[in-house]
This record gives C-alpha cells, structure tokens and sequence, in this order.
C-alpha cells in the first residue's frame, strides 16, 4: 500500500539540507516512519516534511527548488 | 555621487531611494523577478532585474548587482541591511569596480564579523564587556577552570557567529568539555570557523544600543536605543532613548562606543550592542553592527538626523560638520515591525494578496513600508512589511500617539503583526518598562 507525503505548509521545496549537500533522501531509499525527507521555506522559517509512513520512496512529485501549496503531494512511498 | 545603485529591495530599498531623491541623486533599484513590480521599483529612476526569486540568484549574487551597476553607470552602491551589507568581500568587489561603497571600510566589516577580536577591540577602548575569554578559547587548555572562573551558566558562542546563531548554554563543569565540542562543530558547519568563546550568561537581560556615526576623523553618537521586546531573539518594538537606564551607565555606553568607533576609525553608521543587567546593574558589550539597522529612524526621530542622507554625504566624502554638542536629544519614540505572519497561529507566515494596507498617519507618525496595497506578498524573502514609528516629547505620550496609529492601522488580505502591538503595548512589563529579551516568549495570552 502506498502513502503520499503532504505538503503542510506553502513555500520553496528543498530536498538538501543545503546546496552542498546531498539529498536527505533519493527515489529507491528506504526511510523509516519520522523520517525527514525534506524541507519547506516560506519567509526564511523552515519547516521539515517527514514520511509518516515506513518504506520505499517511489517517487518524488515536485522537483528540488519547486514552490508548494498547502495539500500538495511532495512525494510517494511504497 | 550622481546615480546610486541600492542593492536591497522592500521598505529599506524604498527609505534610500526616498533619501536620495531628495539630495538630487538618481537612483537605481535591482529587483528578483518576484520584485519586478514593487514599490521600490516604481519609485528608483530606474529598475534592473537581476535575477530569480530566490535570494542567492538574484540579491545576494555579486555579479549580478556589479553586471547592473556598470549597465546603468551606477557611481555608488548602497546595500541597506541584511544580503549584502555586512559581506567585507562584497564591499571590497564594489570599491574594486571603482564604486562608492556606501557602509564602513571593508576591515571595519571583518573586524566586528569576528566577535572574538571584535570584544578584544571592545576592552581596549575601555567598553565594559561580560566575563568570558579575552579572545579565541584555547581548547587545548583548562576550560573546565576558566568556566568555573566566569561561573555558572555560561555560553559559549561561535566568533563569526550573528544573529542568534551559534550560541550554547553551559549550565555546569560536566557539561563544558562535551558543550564545546558540539559549539565547534557547529561552528565549523555554519561558519567554516570553529574559533569559539565563553562570556557570562545573563538571564533576564536587556538589549540596548548605541548609534555612532563617523566621518573618520571625528565621531558622534546619537542617543541610544532598547530592543528588549523581542521573540526567538527577532525584534518586535524599539524604542528611544533606552528607558529606566541609570545615568552613569547611560553616559558610559554612550562614550565608550564613540571611542570604538574612534579606535577603529570608523566610517559611517554603525551600532554598538549592549546587554543590560537590571539586577547587577551592569552594561556590556555584545557586538557592532557595520551598517544601517532597521531600527534606524526612532534615532531620526530623536535626533532630528536623515540617517541615510549623512551616510551618502560620508561616502561621497564630506565631512561630519557638526559636534556632539551639536545635537539635541528630543522627545521619545518607538518602532513597531509590522511582519506577513498570524500571531494569533504560532507566528505561521501569512504570504499572498495585500487586499487593504490603510496606514495611519497624524502629528508624529511614520509609516515606512514596501508594499502597497494591491500586491502581493511572495514567499521567497524575510516577512517584514514595514515600519511603523511614531513621536512624542515624552515615553507616556507616545504610548498613547502608539495605540491610536495601531488602531487606524488596518491590513486586510494577508495576516499581520498588527493585532500583536495592540497586545503588547497594553502589556504592564511593557508600560513600566520592566520587560526584558524574554517578555513575550512568557507572557501569557498574547
């Protein structure tokens, strides 16, 4: 079964802790549930996005850099 | 200087361009694209867009303000506060180009960026700072003694950190090995410097300061300020003069700033930072700030200065003219930061369509703002909206001139910082000025 990670809050999707870094994490990783897969900006306040479910990320549905809205489907993990 | 380049956008981009229109410049306004219509935009002679949305391809990118400079024969760059203007290479790229840099010589930047030799200039020009290292701890010695010499809690703050950045409590001698170790760390990781320093912790402090200016050869100060209104170490309301200082320690902030402005022959606007201890009645110093600050026009307010117009008069290179005795304190006055957020849902930023912004005027009142209504507020930068000041000839009656221009002020699309001010100038703390940094954080019901 599959679950979608939400979008809590509008802002700058980043899927690096910073522009140096690597990606928290990449399609075909395994994370486990409170795991953080990437961060949100809005007004230079960062909030974490976290998987709310254990297993494999299938797919990333905004891109690095992208903007969100609130409800937004950020990525889905199998 | 005949045509400035500001390198900032919002209500500080528009008070320069407002300062130079008047002095017969000519002025440019970079914007990101996000920006293109803004009011800072509408209002510069010309507009230059430079790059996307995003802060670091667009304001904070260096080519991309010089490429627009030498586009337009921009002669001076003034950088308001925050993106570049505390940024020493910035500065030094500017003069470089053969442009005015409108702030203080580039070394003036590095000196007071490294809070280590920064507090080092401090105590050799008799500022009175905090127990704590006189420079870079020296990890390789006994910093379980030193701690225990400062006493218990203390911090330890990374030397090239800023706002609020790279500062940890230590609470007792088992934590401080273990404490340091994570602080350098930290450091390292934010700063790429892991030069660290313990001071004493003050625990309910007051945030004062001291505005300086400098030509280079002489130095004046223009009253000072408080701060102490604050949440997560963000300032909320200032105000000036400082309220319930004890005179001598007034006096003696006042004048040791001006002489570290002279030790350092300072150019410019500058502000000397200072916690306050109302138990120990004591002041000490916390850092300088190498530019402009936002809470800049509650010192016009007193003073009767242009801040912005005596800076590019010192960077076109005229002299100060006038002494200290030459300027008359006047009369008190606060700054309320107006900020895009829901105080009432844990201060969520409240991006989107400015529907109304129907700011409030009358005897005494500023509104210095950066949108009007009708535009919309984008995610990509920092929530403030802009200033609203106000004057009076005492703090009583300003309080008063405070809450009728809150009252008039009405901000309807996006949520506001507005119904806040309401709160927090009816806040007891606030009116006997009793508050300190932590007032808001533990008032209850706001």
């Amino acid at each position: 079964m599959s679950s979608q990670i939400i979008a809590p809050i509008p802002g700058i999707f980043y899927r690096r802790p910073a522009p140096d870094k690597d990606p928290f994490v990449e399609v075909g990783d395994t994370v486990e549930a409170g795991q953080t897969i990437g961060v949100i900006e809005i007004m230079k306040q960062f909030t974490e996005v976290r998987s709310e479910a254990a297993g494999v990320v299938a797919s990333f549905d905004v891109e690095d850099l992208g903007m969100v809205g609130p409800g937004d489907v950020i990525a889905t993990i199998d | 200087m005949k045509k400035l380049l500001i390198a900032n956008r919002g209500e500080i981009a528009v008070r320069i361009i407002r300062a130079a229109k008047e002095m017969g410049i000519a002025t440019v306004a970079v914007t990101s694209e996000a920006d293109r219509d803004s009011n800072a935009a509408r209002y510069a002679d010309e507009a230059v867009v430079i790059g996307p949305a995003p802060a670091g391809l667009s304001y904070l990118n260096h080519d991309a303000v010089l490429a627009a400079a030498a586009q337009t024969d921009a002669d001076a760059v003034h950088p308001g506060y925050g993106f570049l203007s505390e940024n020493a290479a910035f500065a030094r790229k500017v003069q470089e180009a053969g442009l005015i840099w409108v702030g203080p010589n580039p070394d003036s930047i590095d000196l007071m960026g490294d809070k280590a030799r920064a507090r080092r200039a401090a105590i050799e020009a008799g500022v009175p700072v905090l127990a704590g290292t006189d420079g870079v701890l020296d990890v390789s010695g006994d910093i379980e003694a030193l701690a225990d010499e400062i006493g218990y809690p203390l911090v330890v703050k990374a030397s090239a950190g800023g706002g609020g950045r790279g500062i940890r409590r230590i609470n007792s001698r088992e934590e401080v090995r273990g404490t340091v170790e994570v602080a350098q760390a930290e450091a390292l990781a934010a700063f790429n410097s892991s030069d660290v320093y313990f001071e004493r912790f003050v625990t309910h402090a007051r945030h004062v300061e001291v505005q300086v200016f400098g030509d280079g050869e002489s130095w004046v100060h223009l009253g000072d300020r408080d701060c102490s209104m604050q949440r997560r170490q963000q300032k909320v309301i200032e105000e000036a003069p400082a309220p319930g200082l004890p005179d001598d320690l007034r006096e003696q902030m006042r004048q040791t700033s001006v002489e570290l402005a002279r030790q350092t022959a300072y150019t410019g606007a500058g502000t000397v930072e200072f916690l306050y201890d109302p138990a120990r009645q004591e002041i000490a110093f916390i850092e300088m700030n190498t530019r402009l600050q936002v809470e800049h026009p509650i010192s016009e307010a007193i003073t009767g200065i242009d801040l912005v117009r005596e800076q590019l008069r010192i960077a076109a290179g005229e002299r100060l003219g006038y002494t200290q005795e030459d300027i008359r304190l006047d009369g008190h006055a606060f700054e309320f930061r107006i900020n895009a957020e829901d105080p009432d849902n844990n201060f969520m930023p409240s991006p989107g369509l400015i529907e109304t912004l129907d700011l409030s005027g009358g005897p005494g009142v500023r509104a210095d703002f950066g949108f009007s209504a009708g535009q919309t507020v984008v995610p990509f930068y920092d929530s403030l909206l802009g200033k609203l000041v106000v004057w009076d000839t005492d703090r009583e009656r300003a309080l008063a001139r405070a809450a009728r221009a809150l009252d008039e002020t009405l901000i309807e699309g996006i949520k506001s910082t507005v119904p806040l001010m309401r709160r927090l100038i009816a806040l007891e703390e606030f009116r006997s000025a009793s508050h300190h940094t932590t007032t808001i954080e533990s008032a209850s019901g706001l």
